[in-house]
C-alpha cells in the first residue's frame, strides 16, 4: 500500500460517523432480514388446547349454573361439554410435549411470573373437578361403592369445576401475552378477554346442539353474548395494536381470521332466528359457532408465528419507543464527537 | 432480581461474572463458535452457503451458543466528513487503528465489516427464567442463567419468551438448550472456552463490575477518535432487562447485528395480564350468570 492511498483511505474512514448520521433513519434495519426473536415450537395441540380449554371450563359454568336453576336437561348435556374440553385439555398438551411424565414435571413448582406454571395447576384442579362431576352427572346411578364415592365427590367438584373454568378458559391468554412475541404482548390486555369470549360462545353452542329446544335458552344465550364478544373484542384488539395488528390480516392469520369471522356470525345468526324452534337449526348453528371459536384460536396463534419471523414487528415498535422517549433502549451512545472534542474527552450520550 | 436470586446461596455466592463483546476489536475467526462446540460437546448444526457474508451458521440456537454475525457496509463518503473531523481526526483514527487494533474498517472503496460474536446475555431480569414452568432455568452462584437439562420438559415457553432469540429446541430431544457461561469450567475457576480461545480479546470474561469499567473506558477511546456509532449495549441496569451478564460494545445500531434495540423482560407486564385474565374471567362469569339466572328458566 502506498503512503498516498493509505493517507487517502484513513481520510475517507474519518468520515465515516458523519455518513452514518447523515443516513435516513428507516423503519427498521435487520441483520439480512433475519428474525430477531425466535418463533414458537408449539404445535398445532396448541392451538385446540385453547379451544378445549375454553369449552370445558366454560362448560363446567353453565353446567353448575343450569343445575341450580333446576335445568337438569340442559345440565347434563353442559357437563359433555366440561368432559370432553377439559379431557381433551391434558391430552392434547401431553401429545405437544411428546411424554405423559413431562407434564408432570410442570407440577415441581408454582410460579406466578409463568403463566404456564399456574395454567398447569388450574388445569389439574379443573380437570379432576369436572370429571367428578361430569361423570357423576353422566353414569346412571348405581349401587356399587365407588359410584357412591363419585356421588360423595361431586358434591363439592360441581362448584369447584365451574369455579376453576374460569381461569382455565382465559389465562391462556396470558400464556401467550408474557413472550416476546410483539403482536401477542402488545395483546396482553385484550387476549384474555377474546379467549373468554370464544370460550362462552363455544360452551353456549355444543349445549344448544346437544339440549332439546325446549330446554337449551341459556345456551343460546350464552353462545349469542360469546359471539357478539368476540366480535367486539377482535376490532378493538387490533385497533389498540396499530400497525402491529397487521399481522391478524395477513397470510394464514388473516384467512382464519376472516373465517372466524364469517362462522360466527352465520353462526349467531342462525341461533338467534331458528334455534328456539328447529333442533337442526340449533345444531348447525351450533356447529358454525364452535368452529368459528376454534378458527379464531388460530388466527391468533398464526398471527404470533407470522410476526416473529418478521423482524420489523420487533424493530419498528421498539425504535419508535425510543424515538419517542419513553424509553432509552438498551444502547448508550457517546455524545456528537464535536463536543466531545471541545470537553476534551468523550462524554455519554444519554447517560442522564 | 438477580441480586435477590444470587443471595439465596448465602455464603456460597460468587461475585457476578460475565462477557464483555468488544465487537471492534473482532477479526470473525469463529474460534469462538468452535471452542463453544467442543469444549460443551454441541451437536452439529446445520451447515450451507447463505450468502450472508461469511456468516453460514446463521444464528444462535439450540446448538449454537455462540454466532458470529458479519456484516458489510458500503458507505457513501463525502468530503463533510473530512472537512468536519479534518486530518487531525483521521490521524487519530489512523493511530487508533495501530494502536488499539480495531479491525471493522476496510483500506479503500469505505467498506467495512461489523463482526461481532452474539452469546446469551445472562440477563439481570431474564424473561426465559421467569417463564420456565419447571424450574429448569435457573439463577447460578454467579450470577449467570442456566438450563438443567435433567429438569427440562421440552414445554417450549422459554423460547418465545427470549427477547433476544438466544433459546431454541434441539430437534429429537425436544429440550431447551443455549449457552451456560461454562458453568462447568466457572466452578473449576477457569474462564469460559470461547472468551479463551477468542485471539483478539473481542471476547473478555470476568467480573461483571470490572468489565463494566473497561467498556467505558474503551468507548472513551473510541469516542475521541471521532467513531460516532460506537456504543455500549446491556451495558447499564437501567435497560429493560436490566442490564446483562454478556454485554457488547457496537459500532452500529444494535438491529443491525440482530439485536433488539429495547429489549424487554416481559414478566414486568406480568401483572397487567394477570389483571386483563382477572376482568376476562369476572366477565365470563357474568356472561354465565346472565344467561342461565336471568331470563326464563328454559
Ligand atoms: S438472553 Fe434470553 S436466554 Fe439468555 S438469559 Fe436473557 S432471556 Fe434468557
Ligand atoms: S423448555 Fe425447558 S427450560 Fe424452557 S421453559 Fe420449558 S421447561 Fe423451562
Amino acid at each position: 500500500m502506498t503512503a498516498a492511498g493509505s493517507a487517502n483511505g484513513h481520510a475517507r474512514l474519518g468520515s465515516f460517523p458523519a455518513a452514518v448520521e447523515r443516513e435516513a433513519p428507516r423503519e427498521a434495519r435487520s441483520y439480512h432480514g433475519q428474525p430477531v426473536i425466535k418463533e414458537p415450537i408449539w404445535h398445532p395441540e396448541i392451538p385446540w388446547y385453547f379451544f378445549a380449554g375454553g369449552l370445558g371450563g366454560a362448560s363446567a359454568g353453565l353446567a353448575w349454573l343450569a343445575e341450580l336453576r333446576g335445568n337438569e336437561v340442559l345440565a347434563r348435556r353442559a357437563w359433555i361439554g366440561a368432559l370432553v374440553g377439559t379431557g381433551m385439555s391434558p391430552v392434547l398438551l401431553i401429545s405437544d410435549l411428546g411424554r405423559p411424565a413431562r407434564f408432570l414435571y410442570m407440577l415441581r413448582m408454582f410460579k406466578v411470573t409463568s403463566p404456564m406454571s399456574v395454567g398447569s395447576w388450574v388445569l389439574a384442579v379443573s380437570g379432576g373437578a369436572a370429571s367428578a362431576a361430569g361423570l357423576d352427572a353422566l353414569l346412571p346411578p348405581a349401587r356399587r361403592r365407588w359410584r357412591r364415592l363419585l356421588r360423595v365427590a361431586a358434591i363439592p367438584a360441581r362448584p369447584a369445576a365451574a369455579a376453576a373454568g374460569l381461569p382455565l378458559a382465559t389465562y391462556t391468554g396470558a400464556l401467550i401475552a408474557q413472550t416476546a412475541v410483539p403482536v401477542w404482548h402488545e395483546a396482553r390486555r385484550e387476549l384474555p378477554a377474546l379467549f373468554a369470549a370464544g370460550a362462552a360462545a363455544s360452551a353456549g353452542a355444543l349445549a344448544s346442539a346437544l339440549t332439546p329446544v325446549a330446554h337449551a335458552g341459556p345456551a343460546r344465550r350464552l353462545a349469542l353474548v360469546g359471539c357478539v364478544a368476540e366480535l367486539a373484542i377482535v376490532p378493538l384488539m387490533e385497533h389498540r395494536l396499530g400497525e402491529l395488528g397487521e399481522p391478524y390480516h395477513r397470510e394464514a392469520a388473516g384467512a382464519y381470521g376472516r373465517l372466524a369471522r364469517g362462522l360466527t356470525v352465520a353462526g349467531s345468526l342462525l341461533l338467534a332466528a331458528r334455534a328456539e324452534r328447529s333442533r337442526a337449526a340449533a345444531a348447525a348453528g351450533g356447529a358454525l359457532v364452535l368452529a368459528g371459536a376454534a378458527c379464531e384460536r388460530w388466527s391468533v396463534f398464526k398471527a404470533g408465528f407470522q410476526s416473529a419471523r418478521d423482524p420489523r414487528y420487533t424493530v419498528a415498535p421498539q425504535r419508535r419507543r425510543i424515538a419517542g422517549g419513553r424509553t432509552r433502549g438498551a444502547s448508550r451512545r457517546v455524545v456528537a464527537a464535536g463536543a466531545a472534542r471541545a470537553a476534551g474527552l468523550a462524554g455519554r450520550g444519554g447517560a442522564s | 432480581m438477580s441480586e435477590l436470586e444470587v443471595r439465596t446461596y448465602g455464603g456460597e455466592a460468587r461475585p457476578r461474572v460475565g462477557f464483555f463483546t468488544d465487537t471492534s476489536l473482532c477479526i470473525g475467526c469463529k474460534a469462538c463458535e468452535v471452542a463453544c462446540k467442543e469444549w460443551n460437546r454441541v451437536p452439529e448444526s446445520p451447515q450451507g452457503f447463505t450468502g450472508n457474508s461469511y456468516d453460514n451458521s446463521i444464528d444462535l440456537g439450540a446448538n449454537r451458543w455462540r454466532h458470529v454475525a458479519f456484516v458489510e457496509q458500503r458507505k457513501e463518503l463525502g468530503v463533510d466528513g473530512v472537512a468536519a473531523g479534518g486530518l487531525v481526526e483521521a490521524a487519530s483514527l489512523e493511530s487508533l487503528v495501530t494502536d488499539t487494533g480495531l479491525q471493522t474498517y476496510q483500506d479503500g472503496e469505505g467498506l467495512r465489516w461489523l463482526m461481532a460474536s452474539d452469546v446469551c446475555k445472562h440477563c439481570t431480569h431474564a424473561a426465559c427464567l421467569e417463564v420456565c414452568p419447571t424450574g429448569a432455568l435457573f439463577r447460578t452462584e454467579f450470577g449467570t442463567v442456566v438450563v438443567q437439562e435433567d429438569v427440562c420438559n421440552g414445554c417450549g415457553y422459554c423460547i418465545p419468551a427470549c427477547p433476544f432469540g438466544v433459546l431454541d429446541q434441539r430437534e429429537g430431544d425436544g429440550r431447551a438448550w443455549k449457552c451456560t457461561l461454562c458453568y462447568d469450567r466457572l466452578k473449576d475457576d477457569k474462564e469460559p472456552a470461547c472468551a479463551q480461545a477468542c485471539p483478539t480479546d473481542s471476547i473478555q470474561f470476568g467480573e461483571l463490575e470490572e468489565l463494566r469499567g473497561r467498556a467505558d473506558r474503551r468507548l472513551e477511546q473510541l469516542a475521541e477518535a471521532g467513531l460516532e456509532g460506537a456504543q455500549l449495549y446491556l451495558a447499564d441496569s437501567s435497560d429493560g432487562v436490566g442490564g446483562a451478564g454478556a454485554f457488547f460494545l457496537l459500532l452500529d445500531d444494535p438491529e443491525v447485528y440482530g439485536l433488539p434495540p429495547d429489549p424487554v423482560d416481559t414478566t414486568r407486564d406480568v401483572g397487567e395480564s394477570w389483571a386483563a385474565v382477572g376482568v376476562a374471567a369476572a366477565g365470563l362469569a357474568a356472561a354465565l350468570i346472565g344467561s342461565v339466572l336471568l331470563g326464563g328458566r328454559r
